[in-house]
C-alpha cells in the first residue's frame, strides 16, 4: 500500500499522536507524511524516526492556522500525486474533518477510532472503538481507497527508522478553500495537551473550587501528568473546558488516569475507559468509581493529594 | 433564516451495552433511546436562533420507524416539522448522502449537528455533509452567532479554542457550551402529536463499509485499596507492578 499521513504540529514540533499514526502507516506500506505550518525541516525529518521516508511540507503562511477544507483539499491533492491509495491520521478535532472531507472527495471508505492494526487475511477489516469505548465493531472496507482515523494511545509509537527526507509542497489553493475564516486562535502553550496525554490527574466536584487545583496542578506537574476534570467542574467554569473528560467531553486514553474527588457517573466513565490504569481517590467508600478503578484510596483528598505528591517526589 | 437539524436516535448515557445474535444485533432490552447528547446542544441552539432572527426548524433523523418517538420529542422541543429517511443507517457515508440529498432539495441556510453521534463517535457526518454541499463544515462548535449572512463561532481544538467567522450556508457539529439543553413542556408535547413528519425512501443506497460484528471490552479486574496513610504503597504499586510512573 502507499500510505499518507497527515500530522498536526504543536511548538514546532510533531505531535505524539501523528508519529502514532506514522507507526500506524508504516506496518502497512509505504508512508510519505504531510504537514502545515511553522517547524523546521529537523524536527520534520524525524517523522523517518516512526517510519516515512518523505515528509511533504506546506509551509505557505495561508496554511499556518488548521483551516480544514484548504487542509483536505491539499492532502487529497498529494494523495494524487504521490499516488496514495490510503490517508492514515490520529484521531482530534482537526483529524475528524479531514478524514471524513479527503475520504468523500477520494470515494474512499473511512474508518473512525480504529484501535488495531487492521486484519487483511480477507480484504482489509479494521477494529474500531464505538459506544464511548464500551464496545468495538468489526468493519470491512469495500474501496481499494481509504482513510484511517486511529484513536490517541491505541497503537504506540515505534521508533526504529532513520531520518526522513523532506520536500516543500504548494498545494493548487481555491478561495473555497477559504471560505471559512480563522481570526483568531487561543491555545495554552507548554502544557501537555490532555488527549494526548500518558498521565492524567483529574479533579471533580469533590475539590469544592477551583481555588483548590493547586494540589491536583501540583500532582500533575511532578508526575509530568495533564489535568483534567468532569463536567460540572467545567460547567462552572473552575476549569477550562478543553479539560472536561466524559461521554460529552474529550476521551482520554492515557496509561493513568488518577481521579480525584470524582464520583464516577457513568457519563465520565466513558471518556476513561480506555485508561490501562485507573487510581481513584474519594472520601465516600461507595463511590461507583471504585468499581472501574484498579487502586483506590478512601480518604479526604486535602489529606492524601499533597501526601501522595510528596511520596512521588520522594523515588523520583 | 431556514435550519435543518439532524438527529440520532441513541441509547441514554446511562445504557449497558449487550449484543445478541452471535454479536451482529445490538440488544435494545431495557434500553432507554434519546436524542443524542451533542444533536440536543444542536437542537436548542436552533431554537434559540429562531426566536431571535425568525425561520423555520426541520429535524431530520435517518432511521427506521422505531425512532419516530425521539423524533418526536424534538418536535417538542422546538422543530417546526421533521423528516425520516426511511433506512438503517448502516455507515457514515451512507447517512451523510441522505443528509446531503435533504439538504439539497430543502436549501437550509445552515444544517446543525452534533459534533459526534454518541453511538459511533466517528464525528464525521457534518463534514461529510460540508464536502458533498462543497460548503464550509465546522465542528465542534462550542459558541455561534449570526448577523446578516454571517456566522461567527467558536471551536474547540487542542487545549484551547479559535474564533471563526463564515458565510451561510454552512454545516456545524455543536457541542457545549452553545446552548443549554431544553426540555419539552406540556404545550410542546401537545403540539408535537400533530406536526408534520414525512417519511422518505432513501435517495440511493451507497456504503462503503461492511459491518461484520460488536465485541465487548474484557471485565475489569477487581480493585485493589490501599490506606489512606499509606500512600508510600500505592506509589510503590504504580512503579513496581502497573509500571506506568
Ligand atoms: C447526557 C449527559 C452527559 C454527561 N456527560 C458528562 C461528561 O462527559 N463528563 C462528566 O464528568 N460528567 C458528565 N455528565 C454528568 C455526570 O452524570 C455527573 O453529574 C458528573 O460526572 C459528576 O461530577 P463529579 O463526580 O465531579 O461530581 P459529584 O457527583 O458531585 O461527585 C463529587 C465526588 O467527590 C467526592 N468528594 C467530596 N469531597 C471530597 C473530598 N474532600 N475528598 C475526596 N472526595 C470527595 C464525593 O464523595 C463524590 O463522589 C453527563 C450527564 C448527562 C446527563
Ligand atoms: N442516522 C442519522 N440521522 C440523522 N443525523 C445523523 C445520523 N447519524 C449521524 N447524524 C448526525 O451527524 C452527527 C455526527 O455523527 P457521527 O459522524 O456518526 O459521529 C450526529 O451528531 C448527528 O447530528
Amino acid at each position: 500500500m502507499s500510505i499518507l499521513v497527515f500530522i498536526e504540529i504543536t511548538e514546532g514540533t510533531i505531535k505524539k499522536s501523528s508519529l502514532e499514526a506514522i507507526s500506524y502507516g508504516a506496518q502497512l506500506g509505504d508512508v510519505t507524511a504531510i504537514a502545515f505550518g511553522e517547524i523546521s525541516v529537523e524536527e520534520l525529518a524525524k517523522a523517518g524516526l516512526s517510519g516515512a521516508s518523505k515528509v511533504l511540507h506546506v509551509s505557505d503562511e495561508k496554511y499556518h492556522l488548521g483551516n480544514v477544507q484548504a487542509y483536505s483539499s491539499a492532502i487529497s491533492e498529494a494523495m494524487e500525486s504521490i499516488g496514495a491509495d490510503t490517508l492514515v491520521l490520529s484521531k482530534s478535532s482537526l483529524g475528524d474533518p479531514i478524514s471524513a472531507r479527503v475520504a468523500i472527495k477520494q470515494g474512499a471508505s473511512l474508518a473512525s477510532n480504529v484501535i488495531e492494526l487492521p486484519d487483511t487475511s480477507d480484504g482489509f477489516t479494521v477494529k474500531t472503538s464505538i459506544y464511548t469505548g464500551k464496545a468495538f465493531a468489526i468493519t470491512k472496507l469495500t474501496e481499494d481507497k481509504k482513510v484511517i482515523s486511529i484513536k490517541k494511545n491505541a497503537i504506540g509509537i515505534k521508533e526504529d527508522g532513520n531520518a526522513a527526507t523532506v520536500e516543500s509542497f504548494t498545494p493548487s489553493s481555491t478561495d473555497t478553500d477559504f471560505k471559512a475564516k480563522i481570526t483568531s486562535q487561543n491555545k495554552t502553550t507548554g502544557e501537555i495537551l490532555l488527549p494526548e496525554a500518558d498521565l492524567v490527574v483529574s479533579g471533580g466536584r469533590g475539590l469544592k473550587g477551583p481555588e483548590n487545583w493547586g494540589m491536583i496542578e501540583e500532582l500533575a506537574t511532578t508526575l509530568g501528568a495533564a489535568t483534567g476534570c468532569s463536567k460540572p467542574v467545567s460547567d462552572m467554569d473552575w476549569r477550562p473546558h478543553h479539560e472536561h473528560v466524559g461521554q460529552t467531553g474529550i476521551k482520554v486514553a492515557p496509561s493513568l488516569y488518577i481521579a480525584v474527588g470524582i464520583s464516577g457517573a457513568i457519563q465520565h466513565l466513558a471518556g476513561v475507559n480506555s485508561s490501562k490504569y485507573i487510581v481513584v481517590v474519594n472520601k465516600d467508600p461507595e463511590a461507583p468509581f471504585f468499581k472501574a478503578a484498579d487502586y483506590g484510596i478512601v480518604g479526604d483528598a486535602f489529606e492524601v493529594i499533597p501526601k501522595l505528591t510528596e511520596a512521588i517526589k520522594a523515588i523520583s | 433564516m431556514k435550519i435543518l437539524v439532524c438527529i440520532t436516535h441513541v441509547p441514554d448515557t446511562t445504557s449497558r451495552i449487550a449484543f445478541t445474535e452471535d454479536d451482529t444485533q445490538f440488544d435494545k432490552t431495557g434500553v432507554q433511546f434519546i436524542i443524542g447528547p451533542y444533536d440536543d446542544y444542536a437542537l436548542a441552539r436552533a431554537v434559540e436562533l429562531k426566536e431571535q432572527l425568525g425561520g423555520t426548524i426541520t429535524a431530520l433523523n435517518v432511521g427506521e420507524a422505531e425512532t419516530e418517538p425521539t423524533i418526536r420529542k424534538a418536535l417538542a422541543i422546538g422543530a417546526d416539522d421533521a423528516i425520516r429517511v426511511n433506512a438503517i443507517p448502516t455507515d457514515s457515508f451512507f447517512v451523510a448522502n441522505e443528509i446531503a440529498t435533504i439538504a439539497k432539495e430543502g436549501q437550509y441556510d445552515l444544517i446543525l449537528m452534533g459534533r459526534e453521534s454518541i453511538d459511533f463517535n466517528s464525528g464525521v457526518v457534518h463534514s461529510m455533509v460540508g464536502e458533498i454541499l462543497g460548503i464550509p463544515s465546522i465542528s465542534p462548535v462550542m459558541t455561534l452567532d449570526i448577523e446578516d449572512a454571517t456566522a461567527k463561532m467558536t471551536r474547540e481544538i487542542e487545549g484551547g479554542k479559535e474564533s471563526i467567522q463564515a458565510e451561510l450556508p454552512l454545516v456545524l457539529g455543536c457541542q457545549e457550551p452553545i446552548a443549554e439543553w431544553k426540555i419539552p413542556n406540556m404545550r410542546g408535547i401537545m403540539t408535537a402529536r400533530t406536526k408534520p413528519l414525512e417519511v422518505k425512501e432513501p435517495s440511493a443506497n451507497t456504503t462503503k463499509t461492511e459491518f461484520k460484528n460488536y465485541e465487548l471490552p474484557p471485565e475489569k479486574g477487581a480493585v485493589k485499596m490501599i490506606d489512606a496513610d499509606n500512600v508510600s504503597e500505592l506509589v510503590d504499586l504504580l512503579k513496581n507492578e502497573a509500571k506506568v510512573i
